[in-house]
């Protein structure tokens, strides 16, 4: 996967992680993949609900020692 | 992604920590999501926008109680409940640094770099004997016809 850009938002508790995909997202072209990585559950449903709604689409999402990693598409 | 903006719209009527936290929380989300937001600052949520240190302003004798009485700025606001005669919001600020959530001052800087509009309601603003300086910058002043004109374009609307 041809990732354009990677967020760091571990550590970081509601609504951040959702507000610092919106900034990264901003930065990036149409058809360009953020990777996100939480520590955040919510952010399980927040990432994918915020994708949604702002026309985006997650690729993909992982869970592995308790960090979240989302790909999600810029629409 | 050429439609129009949605709208979300808050109503902070009250000056309590975690009341004005959840405010600006769903706001900071709310501006994430693209929204355009409005915080319409009205009675005791107006002490979530007054600056820290003390402004000399004139005032009358009402005023200068009224000025006593209200915690001035987000940082001093008490909690709803189990505020303990101020230890309470120690707590939760002990507790909002151990689980890296954002304290309200930063929630509100945040919602001002994301392009919140921050309004006081100017009726409200001079019941209570507030001076426009003795707010933080940047915010607006306007009554309920202009709230009104937000909401109902809006399509998330709250009274907290």
């Amino acid at each position: 996967m041809n990732v354009a850009k990677v967020l760091d938002a571990k550590g970081l508790a509601c609504p951040m992680p959702v507000v610092r995909a919106k900034k990264a997202m901003d930065e990036l072209e149409s058809g360009q993949v953020l990777e996100v990585q939480t520590t955040d559950k919510g952010a399980k449903n927040d990432l994918p609900a915020w994708a949604k709604t702002s026309g985006h689409t997650v690729i993909e999402m992982k869970e592995e020692n308790g960090v979240l990693t989302f790909w999600i598409q810029k629409g | 992604m050429a439609q129009p903006k949605k709208k979300t719209t808050i109503i902070l009527f009250s000056g309590d920590y975690d009341k004005a936290m959840a405010a600006y929380i769903i706001a900071n989300g709310a501006a994430a999501y693209d929204h355009d937001v409005t915080i319409f600052h009205t009675f005791w949520g107006l002490n979530a926008l007054r600056k820290e240190a003390p402004v000399p302003v004139q005032k009358g004798f009402l005023e200068k109680m009224f000025a006593k009485m209200m915690p001035r700025g987000a940082d001093r606001m008490g909690l709803s409940r189990m505020n303990f005669a101020g230890i309470g919001p120690k707590l939760i600020k002990k507790v909002i640094k151990k689980h890296n959530a954002m304290p309200l001052p930063q929630l509100i800087e945040m919602a001002k770099e994301q392009g919140v509009k921050l309004v006081a309601c100017q009726m409200t603003v001079d019941l209570l004997g507030l001076k426009p300086e003795e707010l933080i910058d940047g915010i607006e002043f306007a009554g309920v016809a202009a709230y009104l004109a937000d909401a109902s374009e809006g399509n998330v609307n709250l009274f907290i």
